[in-house]
């Protein structure tokens, strides 16, 4: 595969250049992209919040946020800040620490998982080599938070709504888990990096989506779920549990809450394109490209084409998803708790393990189709 | 100095992302009114006097579920390393994990008939 630009490399030979030694310019270059990507986690969160209130507004034949900045564009932001001056309540019956301590442990591991999002060939912050598994684990640690926030309010709403969170959370793992364990089986790697790379040769027609027919479904459903979008926002179901686990919180707290499951929610969209719509890919292969237009794609200028091309792309796709997610949430009713618990464990989970086999199986009998 | 190569990454992120709440809260503590009332620190319970804690025993009916789930997590955890390295291992390891899968298939079912998987 062709390397793309290299910003690590430049920026460390860069310093190198003005005079710093090359361990502690390394150093320097640690916090930038790690402190980039959490500003785009958040400003894509707040892109995604905005989209929200006027899909929803839309849907409902409203006009939606207006007067903040054009098309309503700053009311997010408008959002936070007034949660920032709200007033702290902790209630006198609940545990303050664990109280305190659930937001910060729902939203931790969310902001982590983007540690393994790829923007492009080098725009990611670490090519781990557990990567997609990293973001497994990390979003098995969320209801952990969620139950404790719940718990610590000593309120009976919040309690049922943590409790309902946790057994959903674990329910829709394991279909999620199986789901992307077939797209690792085609790439033979757990990097983010590599499953892209591996669907990046045929353009549009390489994409997983079209050898995961199943498997792509069953991420989304399950994602859904994990992110307690509307078909399975039972934990906070407002018409029968207030707010669910969020039911006492306020302020800052209330708004780690609101942040974190919009983060996921990006987030799992992002994983989406990622392991089922190519990432950063075109629909037709930038090298077929850069052969008709006559251009040879080791010039500087067309690599720096091609990796906006390329990040433009993931966006594109991540909230073409989002927007899916938005929509669905306005237009379908809730199912009840046992409807979920059925759907995931009687459905969902015995269907992933047979895509799982039929995945290997196919490998086995089609090893050039199926990543060899 | 790190076992982990390429894992400095992690920590260095895991602070940074730690310092998300923390800076948060510093925040909205240095800018929040204090209002203190008796009222606004009670638990809510839709407008009524809350009867009751919620720290009391009761039925969890989704303790089956957990169970269940371990077994299944455990099963997911053992089926990474053998999907990632397939394309090395060939016939043999699809039909072991086939007999593995089985096992668990029977336990699914078992639990299934037994009422496990039930709500009510």
């Amino acid at each position: 595969m062709e390397s793309g630009i290299d910003l690590q490399g430049s920026a460390i030979q860069l310093l190198v250049d003005l005079g710093v030694p090359t361990p502690i310019a390394k150093v320097l270059w640690l916090p930038l992209p790690m402190a980039l990507m959490l500003v785009v986690a958040t400003v894509g969160v707040l892109i995604a919040v905005w989209l929200e209130r006027k899909i929803a507004a839309a849907v409902q034949q409203r006009y939606g946020p207006e007067y903040a900045g054009p098309l309503g564009v700053l009311q997010p932001i408008a959002d936070g800040l007034k949660l920032l001056f709200k007033e702290d309540i902790i209630p006198n019956l609940a545990d303050p620490w664990l109280f305190t301590i659930g937001p910060a442990i729902v939203v931790i591991p969310v902001f982590l998982s983007y540690l393994i999002v790829p923007f492009g060939q080098n725009l990611v912050v670490t090519d781990l080599g557990i990567g997609a598994f990293l973001w497994i684990s990390l979003s098995s640690i969320t209801p952990i938070g969620l139950l404790m926030s719940g718990y610590a309010s000593n309120n009976k709403y919040a309690l049922i709504g943590g409790l309902r969170a946790a057994a959903q959370s674990i329910s829709y793992e394991i279909p999620l888990a199986l789901s992307v364990l077939a797209v690792i089986m085609m790439s033979n790697s757990l990097s983010t990096i590599d499953i892209v790379n591996q669907q990046a040769n045929h353009g549009i027609l390489g994409w997983n989506i079209w050898r995961q027919p199943v498997g792509f479904i069953i991420f989304w459903i399950s994602a859904l779920a994990e992110t307690e979008r509307l078909p399975f926002d039972l934990p906070e179901a407002e018409e029968e549990l207030v707010a669910g686990y969020q039911t006492e919180y306020t302020g800052m707290k209330f708004a780690l809450f609101y942040l974190g499951s919009y983060v996921n929610l990006v987030l799992s969209a992002l994983l989406f394109s990622v392991f089922y719509l190519g990432g950063w890919s075109f629909p037709v292969p930038v090298d077929t490209l850069a052969n008709w237009l006559g251009v040879s794609p080791a010039l500087p200028w067309v690599q720096v084409l091609t990796a906006s091309i390329g990040i433009t792309m993931v966006l594109v796709k991540t909230y073409l998803l989002v927007f899916i997610a938005i929509l669905l949430r306005w237009t379908t009713p809730r199912v009840r708790i046992d409807q979920l618990l059925n759907l995931g464990w009687k459905f969902l989970l015995p269907v992933a393990l047979a895509n799982l086999l039929i995945t290997a199986a196919l490998k086995l009998a089609f090893p050039v189709a199926f990543g060899g | 100095m790190f076992v982990l190569s390429g894992y400095e990454y992690f920590l260095g992120f895991f602070l940074i992302c730690s310092l998300v709440p923390v800076l948060a809260l510093t925040a909205s503590k240095v800018v929040r009114p204090k209002t203190p009332g008796v009222e606004s620190y009670t638990t809510y319970e839709s407008g009524m006097e809350p009867i009751g804690g919620a720290w009391i025993q009761f039925n969890i009916r989704y303790y089956m579920f957990a169970l269940v789930f371990v077994v299944f997590d455990v099963e997911t955890v053992f089926l990474y390393p053998w999907a990632v390295a397939f394309h090395k291992l060939g016939l043999l390891a699809f039909i072991e994990a086939l007999v593995f899968i089985a096992i668990l298939t029977i336990a699914l079912v078992y639990a299934w008939r037994k009422g496990a998987l039930e709500w009510s």
